[in-house]
């Protein structure tokens, strides 16, 4: 098999998928429970500064 | 001895150059490398003008003291560069526009059309927005991480790098040197030398973040991070060449044919995608906060603005090859992409505008405020019109018309140029200890007359390219109407009101400049505070609490 059809069926076969679920895994990490009060904290960072 | 390293490899860089001079291949080499010469040979001098031979411990004050254990020395001279530059940027952008409408202008060889336009590029996105992330990102990640930069004197090595990257750069395209790639025109040896600046560059931002006293990384700074390590990788795959000789200004790239037109473009469009709006989404959400004195809307909304950003743009970069030889699939893929794209793009947008909410009466007294929130709006309106343009329908009607580059335009001199105005105004007074602007009346002057100069250009682009568009295509059996000349007849007297706009635009910078440089001077305009009196709620209202 060539290299262009071997690389070409890898993204979009393995490559897309872990991509996506890479995506999803970041979302779900942003919005776990109790991310609410870390995510306020912060957003304080720079203010907390001269 | 102050300065002793520098001064031995500045004046050895200098020789270097001289001897290059000698040995090249062709005239534009040698011309380039002479420019380079007598650039080090007089920074060399005025290092050494500067220097003194009192002992390790006294030599090290820096030229500023700096009061906070931050290291604002770069970020100062970077904000100074940003503004010049800009203007310079500016310039040349009203003289590229003039030559369009006047053709006479074209002063050959060396100020013909070919030559000034990637100077204008150049000048606008690399040495005014360049200048701009690098400094704002090396003030940013010091207050977030409650560090100083890292690496001591290496950020001033990336500063000054940077400016002779931009000098050889430009000197290069009027001496005629270019490889031909849309934003990165620059030859092989430069090339080189900016990827030098530019490891150098992230090794001080990422030994910064390194040592860290805040244990989280706030999202600007991911913002500025992805931005250095994305371009450092498009620059290298994109540059990717053999130069037909070590004292030769030619090279030939490593792709041919459709491959090379893809590169270019996953480059060119990822220089839009990492350079002008994740860069500077890392100053939005840094200074909008700030100016505001509110912490973001949201900060998890921030973070998947970060993340959907980061795996879509890298896709989108077909869309600049509709109806070539590039396979269907990679086309329909970049227009795919390019409209999932409105979703981070709107997401990023909301976030930065509900920044305000609670707080929107300070559009009404703080000019400053009012430039940050149009960046912002534009920053939705040309992300908006971007993936519309990708379409493949419409992308038909504005392949090649002027209605792209008002497009580029709104998103650059609005968004772009909105938010590092709105960021150099807040920078000046605190970098130099100033109470206030000299005068924020005269940024209400600079707002009005950037806002009418954006507006006039992508209105009249808009007009011309749609124009442009149909009647190219206009057809009468089956043989075209418009000869390609008339087309170009047709547009004259678009490009005079869009060399108006581009006047507007540099007028603004020039009352910026004037601003900021009376501030640096310790100036105070005296002058009545904008917005009168706040509104009172109804008596009713005041006395229930």
């Amino acid at each position: 098999m060539e290299a262009y059809t071997a690389l070409r069926q890898f993204a979009d076969s393995w490559g897309l998928l872990f991509m996506a679920l890479f995506f999803v895994g970041t979302v779900l990490f942003a919005f776990r429970p109790g991310s609410r009060k870390s995510a306020d904290e912060a957003a304080r960072i720079p203010l907390k500064d001269d | 001895m102050r300065f002793g390293t520098e001064i031995v490899l500045v004046s050895l860089a200098a020789f270097a150059a001289l001897a290059a001079a000698g040995l090249a291949q062709d005239s534009a080499f040698q011309a380039h490398m002479w420019v380079l010469f007598f650039v080090l040979l007089g920074s060399a001098i005025v290092l050494m003008r500067n220097t003194h031979f009192a002992p390790a411990g006294a030599a090290s004050i820096p030229l500023r003291p700096d009061t906070d254990g931050y290291m604002d020395g770069p970020v100062r001279y970077g904000v100074i560069a940003t503004t010049l530059w800009g203007i310079v940027g500016f310039l040349v952008g009203v003289l590229v526009a003039l030559q369009l409408a006047y053709p006479d202008l074209n002063i050959e060889p060396w100020f013909n059309f070919g030559r000034t336009r990637p100077l204008h590029t150049s000048a606008v996105v690399f040495a005014f927005g360049g200048n701009a992330l690098i400094a704002t990102s090396f003030y940013v990640v010091q207050r977030t991480c409650r560090a100083r930069l890292f690496g001591g004197n290496l950020a001033w090595f990336v500063f000054w790098g940077y400016q002779l990257f931009i000098v050889m750069a430009a000197t290069g395209y009027l001496l005629g040197i270019t490889q031909s790639r849309e934003y990165a025109e620059p030859e092989w040896y430069v090339d080189l030398f900016l990827t030098v600046v530019w490891v150098a560059y992230l090794i001080v931002f990422l030994g910064t973040i390194f040592r860290r006293k805040e244990p989280h990384i706030y999202v600007a700074n991911w913002f500025y991070l992805s931005f250095i390590v994305t371009i450092a990788m498009l620059h290298v795959v994109n540059n990717l060449a053999v130069p037909v000789s070590p004292f030769g200004s030619k090279s030939y790239s490593l792709f041919a044919g459709v491959q090379d037109a893809l590169t270019q473009w996953w480059y060119g469009h990822n220089a839009v995608g990492f350079f002008l709006t994740a860069g500077f989404l890392g100053m939005m959400y840094y200074f909008i906060p700030k100016q505001v004195n509110r912490p973001v809307y949201s900060y998890r909304l921030s973070i998947i603005h970060f993340w959907a950003l980061i795996f879509l743009y890298i896709w989108a970069g077909p869309h600049h090859l509709h109806y070539t030889a590039l396979p269907d699939w990679a086309q329909t893929l970049g227009m795919v992409f390019s409209i999932m794209l409105w979703m981070p793009s709107w997401g990023g947008m909301i976030n930065g505008l509900m920044t305000l909410s609670g707080a929107w009466d300070k559009l009404r007294t703080d000019p400053i405020i009012r430039m940050m929130v149009l960046a912002v709006a534009f920053y939705g309106m040309s992300t908006f019109e971007g993936p519309l343009m990708s379409i493949k329908a419409v992308n038909s009607l504005s392949h090649y018309t002027d209605w792209t580059i008002g497009h580029v335009h709104s998103g650059a001199l609005g968004w772009v140029g909105m938010i590092t105005f709105g960021a150099l105004y807040y920078l000046v007074p605190k970098l130099w200890n100033r109470e206030r602007l000299y005068s924020l009346r005269l940024v209400t002057w600079h707002f009005w007359l950037a806002t009418l100069g954006i507006v006039v250009y992508a209105a009249v682009m808009w007009v011309s390219g749609i124009q442009q568009g149909l009647m190219w295509r206009e057809y009468d059996d089956q043989l075209l109407v418009y000869s390609f000349a008339e087309t170009v007849a047709a547009m004259h007297p678009y490009y005079v009101v869009r060399a108006l706009g581009g006047v507007l635009f540099l007028l603004g910078g020039l009352v910026m400049a004037y601003n900021l440089a009376m501030t640096i001077l310790g100036h105070e305009r005296k002058e009545a505070p904008i917005g009168g009196a706040v509104a009172q709620p109804a008596p009713s209202l005041q006395s229930a609490g």
